[in-house]
Formats: C-alpha cells, structure tokens, sequence
C-alpha cells in the first residue's frame, strides 16, 4: 500500500457554512446486528444540536461503543445516521470524518504512530491538507490540551493521563465540530481526571461522552442519554436523571455513594456548563 | 545493559556482519527483495487498506511470543522462533512479510543479525519457515486432531532445522566456517531447539482454535494460498530430511559437490582435500552427475510422499 | 524488566546527532560493505576502520567502549568461525591431539579467523552507532526515501510502536505464570510447560489480531482510506553533503590501503 507525503490537496474540504439550526448529529431509527447474528442496538433514535455536552451511559455491554462507532461511519453506513443532514454514506464518508472526532477508550489502540508529532499530524495528512496547514494545525491541537512540548515523544513512553490527552489532540487537529469519547476518563488517576475534566470543559465543541463516571457526568454533561442492551431507555436532564436512583439502579448504574459519616458538608453540585 | 530479549542460542540463527561474503550476502539479498515485494504485493491484495495495521501488529506479535519460554533442564528454556506459526496463522505471504519485519527490526534495533546478512536472514527465519510451516499445516489441515498436531509439530521442527542447515551452507560457502565442523553442530542444537518451537506451536493453534475457531479453522486455512505451497513445502522438507544427515555425516562430499560447480575458490577445494580422510565411493564422478542423482532421488521420494498424503486426505474427506 | 529497544538510542545533540538520516543509513551499508571486501589479514585497513569507529564514538559523545561492548553480542558466531583455523592450508603451527582427533591449526587459518572476527565486529560496531544516534522514526523516514518498500516501512513502524504494548502483555502473562507456580519447582513435565507457554502464544495472537481490528477502526476514524501519507520531516544540508564527502574519502583510503601493495 502506498505511502505519500502530502500533496496539495484538490480533496480538502470546504468548511461547512450552512445553517447552525440543522442538529449536529441525527440518529432516526438505528438498528444494528453483528455479522454473528448478536443485535447490538434497538430501535435509536436521538439528535445532539450544535454546543451541547451530552452524556451516553449504560452498562457494559449495552452498545455503547458501537453507537460510537456509527456516528462517523465506521458501522452502519446508512441514512439512519445524519451528519449535519449528510446521511453516512461512503461519499460522505471523508467529511463526516473531518466533522466527527472520535476517541477511543484504549489510547494505545489510537495513537498507532512512533512519535507523538505524527500522530497528531494523521487526521489533518489523511483530510488532504498541505504540509504548512497541517503543521500549523498539530500546534494549535498540542496547545489545547497543553502538551506543546511533547510533539518529538515517543507514544509508548507517556502516562496513561498524557495519552489520553493526546488522543484527544489527534482529533482536535482535525478540527472537528463533533467530539465523541468512549470512557474517556477510565483508568485515570484522580489527578489526570481532573485534568481531563478541565480540558472537556474548555473545548468548544460539541460532545457525546461514553462513561461509567457519573460525577463526572454530573460536572459536565447538562444533558444524558441511557442505553441498555441496545435501546435507549432515557433522554433528558442530567440532573433528573441522576437523581432518578430507580432508574440507574434498574440499568446496572449508581452514583458512588459516600458514606454519610465521610459526607461533606453542603449538597453535591451539578452544575452544567453550556 | 541491552535489551534483547532473546536466548544466545537463538542469536545462533541470526547471522552478523561479516561472517557472509558480499557474493553470497548479495545473492541472498535479491532473492529476498524479490520474495518480500511479492508477499508485500500479495497481502495487500488480501488485506487491502487493513494490511499494515495487522501486518506490523502481528510482527510485533511474533517478537513478543518469541519471549514466552518455558523451562527446559539445566537452566535453558524453550523458545520460539515463530516463522511456522506466523505462515500458519497468516498464510505464507503474511507470514513472510512478518518475519521480514521482525528480522530488519532485530538487525536495525539490536544488531541481532547484520544488515548486508540480512537478505540470508529473511530468507532462512522467514521464507523457509514459511514454505515448510504453511506447505505442511495445509495437507494437515482437514486431518484429525493428533494427525494434525503432529504434522504441525513436524513442520516447525523442520522449519527450524532447514533455516540451520541454509545457514550452515551460506557461511561455508563464504568461506567462513568448517562445514565438517559447523553443519552437524547447527544440525544438532537446532534439532533441540525446534522441539521447543514444535511444542509452543502445536500449543499455540490449538489454543487459537479454541478461543477464536474462525481463525484458524479448516475454512480460514483452505482459503489462505494455492497448493503449489503445498507441494513446495513438501519439497523443502524432504529437502532438509534427505541432505542434513546425509551432509552432515559426509560433509566433505558436500564440499566436493560445490568445488567441482566452481562455488568454491581454489582455497577451500584445496582445504577439502587436506580435512577429508575418508572417499565416498558414488561420489567418484563429477559433480554434476551427483547432483542429479539427488534430484531424482528427491523426486522419487516426494511422489511416494505426496501420494501417501493424498491417499490419507482422501480418507479424511470421505469420513 | 521492561524492554525498550529504544535503550539504543543515545540522545544528543552532535554533529553526528543532527545528521540527516539518509547518509548515516547509507554510509552505514557503505562501510559494512566496504569491511566485508577486505581480504584477510588487511591490518592496516582493518585499524583504519576501527578508527573510523572510534572517531565517529568521540565525535557523538559517546564513551568510547560503547560500541566495542555492545558488538560482542557477535561472539557465538566467533565459535563456528574457530573451525577455519584447522582448515586453510598453511603453515601448521603446531599438532593437537584431543581424543580420536588431532588438530593442526595453520598460520593461514589463525589469519583467516583473526580477519573474520574483525570485519564483523567492526561491522556490527557501525551499526551500533548508527542505531545509539539516530532516532528510529528518523531511521524508518530514511529507509522510506532509500526505496524500501513503502509499505514495508508502515509496517515496520507500526511493528515498533506495538512491540512496547505486546511485550508488556506478553511479561504480563509471564508474571502470571510465575505467580501460580511461585515456590514450586516445576513438577510436571517440560510438555505440560510447553503447553502453558504456547496457549500464551495463541492467547497473545489473538488479542493482537483483535487490537489491530480496534487500530485499523481508529485509522478509519481519522481519514485512512488506504494511502498513508507522512510528513517531510528532513531536508539534506550542506553539512549532510559534506558528511557524505568525508565518508567517500575515509571509505577509498580504507581500501586503497588493502588493495595497494
């Protein structure tokens, strides 16, 4: 298979400028069977608009990762799926990419590169930008989320927090309007994942996070989707939602619960962010 | 201090440096780029745009399995050099491209095995292996499960016994090395060592087919290259069953054979006559004749082989 | 212990350091070309080349026994290579007799053997350096613009950059191993470990297999359609050609002292 530098690009992507009032991403209706015959999702049917925070929780198992997966085409590859209203067909398939920044949940499994910088550069080099540009763009992505120096590391030498920061820059540097995390804050220490809070805080862009962690849920996401063996079984106010212990408990979910002997004084804050 | 994780015995296989005459290592180098543009050709067929995640994975593989030993007596351990397992799981082309991949990573990394001595290394720990381990597991594939073990055992044994005599006869021909000497020691360690590589990949499939049956099923196998690597396979190894004990218990009529084809300056023709005590009678005539004879008697021996394999597949399929 | 091939690697910023990648990859093959083409007992050309390596150790700033140490990890060669001193005619220097055998080692073989070792550990000794000086990635840059196979080299680097995760798996499942037999000597036989050992193997694979499904979905997810493209990330300077001067000079020299009476 051939490798290239870049060439000037005939195949790099207008930006987008219609209408901001068309959702972000629209799901009508979605099914999805593994070729093993195991139905994985049931019937979806949701949309997230332009700079909202949503949260995505369920069980293991629930389908989590393959809705993830369907939001920029890897699965599926129909018109259930809409993109700014582009269904996710194949021709569409390289600007829904652009468009939708998915990271995953292992950061090894993402950052397949020797060094940090290549990395970073593989979303920009793969949407046909000229070298400059995508230079330029691995930069800003680093400084987002405050690893500017690290562009010569070596990905096998950073902590599991910096990796997963990085992950995050390989999409950033795409320039994505849509960011989908799959558990982003599992295996962090509570440093890290503080950390990683802040940086999702900051980030304009519009997300659907994938997570077990509720608190971190309750910090961020305004908004909350739950999804149990393939359907979606809530929508709406995070803070009800969470509250609704009835309803977490019958999906296999809780809130850490803290010993009221060790209770701080003064209630848990939810506080959105949008 | 350095990282390698291998075995001194294993660095036994890696040539260096050196040891190789630029005409013999420039042979082999174009044999090899010939080979590997080839599997590189071939599996991108295959695998299309998934051929370099899951070629550089699995070399990655093959160098990480090549750290899971066991114990052996006295302080040594069973290794594996993974050139059959990688064919067997990947298919010859992919097995090649692997093992090419993990031999320049141990010449570039560690200078285990130099780089003008590369083009030998990739063709004995990668080809070879690959033609012996993918040939042999394919006419065993559909057979019952302890006829199959011990096919696939059988096939990396002598993966690894054939890469030690190709390696044997590169640094004899370049001059380098007392054939008489060299040939029945590599023989010999390696016929220890390749029972450690015949029982980790026996083990290995049989684990695959149990955690992952699509995998490494009669169906996967069946699908992976033509029957000409079965027949080559076939070949190499009757190859390497017929001239390892024939050369190394009379490695000076191996000698002979190279000196009368002019492999072989005046020097070593002349070292041969000065080690060798002893004639072999059928060797009295030229060169040529000899090698000849041998063809025949490969071909010979392969057709019984061949048909006796055939014969059994048939059974199998009818059962 | 953790494995990392990248122990190799000394950082630095010398001469030799900032070379372009391309003429050390090239003069590299070049100099281990040229040492394998000396004929035995070419002494001088032989010290010539080591002091090109000792030259090239103090000019990177490495301690001058580094690749000397490192080199030896030739030395089981060495053994086989022992034999050619019974062998080349020559003057015998004298006559061993061990059991049924008896030995003549020649002068001829003694010189015969002595080159051997030398070309290849010089040899192996550039290589070293090449490796402690120049940064993998950069290496693969190089091989990809030396017409490797393109692929090959995306291979390759990938191989590099899971080679650290698939170690530590594979330590990981050793440990394992270690922790329920811990204390006990091995009392089942060497097929039973060897069955423990190759379920590992097979357990790796197939975790392997599935993370490179995972890595592909994730290339997929940033624009992959099959065409890798890389960035430029070296460009030859003048003191690369200047370099490549010197080395074409050191290299003739090296010969010229071999091949002149």
């Amino acid at each position: 298979m051939p490798v290239y530098h870049p060439r000037p690009s005939s195949a790099a992507l207008p930006p987008l400028t219609e209408a901001r009032h068309t959702p972000v991403i629209e799901v009508s209706h979605l099914h999805f069977s593994y070729a093993d015959g195991h139905k994985a999702l049931h019937d979806i049917t949701f949309s997230i608009h332009a700079g909202e925070k949503v949260a995505l929780v369920g069980p293991n198992g629930a389908g989590k990762s393959t809705l993830m997966l369907h939001l920029n085409g890897i699965l599926g590859g129909d018109d259930h799926v809409r993109v700014y209203d582009l269904p996710t067909i194949k021709a569409n398939l390289p600007r829904i990419r652009a468009l939708v920044g998915l990271v995953f949940q292992n950061p090894d499994d993402q950052l397949f590169s020797p060094t940090v910088l290549e990395d970073v550069a593989f979303g920009p080099l793969h949407m046909g930008l000229p070298e400059a540009d995508v230079r330029q763009r691995v930069q800003a992505a680093l400084a987002q989320v405050g690893m500017s120096a690290y562009a010569q590391r070596l990905s096998h030498h950073l902590s599991v927090g910096e990796k997963k920061r990085i992950t995050i820059a390989t999409v950033l540097s795409m320039q994505p309007e849509l960011l989908a995390l799959d558990e982003p804050s599992a295996g962090l220490d509570p440093r890290a994942r503080r950390q990683l809070i802040e940086l999702l805080r900051q980030l304009p862009q519009t997300m659907l996070i994938s997570t077990h962690d509720l608190l971190m849920v309750g910090e961020l996401c305004p908004r909350a989707l739950i999804i149990d063996t393939g359907r979606l079984v809530a929508d709406g106010n995070t803070a009800e939602i969470l509250s609704d212990a009835q309803l977490l408990h019958s999906h296999g979910l809780e809130l850490p619960h803290i010993p009221a002997t060790l209770r701080f004084p003064g209630p848990v804050t939810v506080s959105g962010s949008s | 201090m350095f990282a390698s994780p291998r075995s001194p015995l294993m660095l036994a296989m890696h040539i260096p440096d050196g040891f190789l005459s630029l005409g013999v290592a420039l042979v082999f180098w174009a044999l090899a780029m010939v080979i590997v543009s080839i599997a590189t050709r071939r599996t991108q067929q295959d695998l299309a745009d998934r051929q370099i995640p899951l070629m550089g994975v699995m070399a990655a593989f093959i160098f990480a399995a090549q750290m899971l030993n066991f114990p052996v007596a006295g302080g040594t351990s069973g290794h594996l050099l993974g050139g059959a397992l990688a064919a067997m799981v990947l298919g010859p082309w992919g097995g090649i491209l692997v093992m090419t991949a993990v031999i320049a990573v141990q010449a570039l990394l560690f200078q285990d095995g130099g780089l003008l001595a590369m083009g030998a290394n990739i063709i004995n720990m990668g080809v070879v292996p690959a033609l012996i381990g993918y040939g042999l597991y394919r006419s065993v594939a559909a057979a019952p499960p302890k006829l199959r073990a011990v096919g696939i055992g059988a096939a990396a044994w002598l993966s690894v016994e054939a890469a030690a005599l190709l390696a044997s006869l590169q640094l004899w021909l370049s001059g380098t090395v007392a054939l008489a000497v060299v040939l029945p020691a590599m023989l010999g360690v390696h016929a220890l060592i390749g029972v450690g590589e015949a029982l980790i990949t026996v083990a290995a499939l049989a684990a695959i087919a149990r955690i992952r049956p699509d995998l490494s099923g009669v169906a996967a196998v069946r699908g992976r290259g033509s029957r000409a690597w079965v027949w080559g396979g076939m070949l190499m190894s009757l190859g390497v069953v017929l001239l390892s004990p024939w050369a190394s218990s009379h490695p000076d009529g191996l000698e002979r054979v190279a000196a009368d084809l002019g492999f072989l300056g005046n020097e070593q023709d002349a070292a041969l006559h000065g080690l060798s005590g002893y004639t072999l009678p059928y060797f009295s005539n030229s060169g040529v004749a000899t090698i000849g004879a041998g063809i025949i008697g490969i071909v010979v021996v392969a057709a019984v082989v061949s048909a006796f394999v055939f014969v059994l597949r048939r059974r199998y399929r009818t059962a | 212990m953790h494995v990392d091939p990248f122990d190799s690697y000394r950082a630095g910023n010398s001469l030799i350091h900032e070379l372009d990648p391309r003429p050390k990859l090239l003069f590299t093959l070049a100099f281990i070309i040229s040492t394998t083409l000396l004929p035995d007992g070419a002494w001088l050309s032989l010290a010539l080349a080591f002091m090109t390596v000792l030259g090239i150790s103090l000019i990177a700033r490495l301690p001058l026994g580094y690749a000397i140490k490192r080199s030896l990890l030739a030395l089981p060669f060495t053994l086989a290579a022992l034999t050619v001193i019974f062998v080349v005619p020559g003057q015998p220097l004298l006559t061993m007799s061990i059991g049924p055998w008896t030995l003549r080692p020649t002068d001829a073989g003694l010189i015969r053997f002595a080159s051997i070792v030398s070309r290849s550990l010089i040899s192996v000794q550039m290589a070293i350096l090449l490796t402690a000086t120049t940064p993998f990635p950069d290496l693969l840059h190089a091989m990809r613009h030396i017409h490797v196979p393109r692929s090959l080299v995306a291979i390759i680097s990938f191989m590099l950059r899971y080679l650290f995760v698939l170690v530590d798996e594979a330590l990981r499942l050793l440990r394992a191993r270690s922790a329920r037999s811990a204390g006990e000597r091995p009392t089942r036989g060497i097929l039973w470990q060897a069955q423990i050992a190759g379920h590992m193997a097979g357990q790796l694979f197939v975790r392997s297999f599935e993370r490179s499904d995972r890595i592909y979905d994730a290339m997929l997810a940033r624009g992959y359609t099959g065409y890798l493209y890389t960035l430029h990330t070296h460009i030859i300077q003048r003191r690369d050609w200047l370099a490549a001067a010197g080395a074409v000079i050191i290299l003739s020299v090296i010969q010229l002292a071999a091949h002149l009476p």
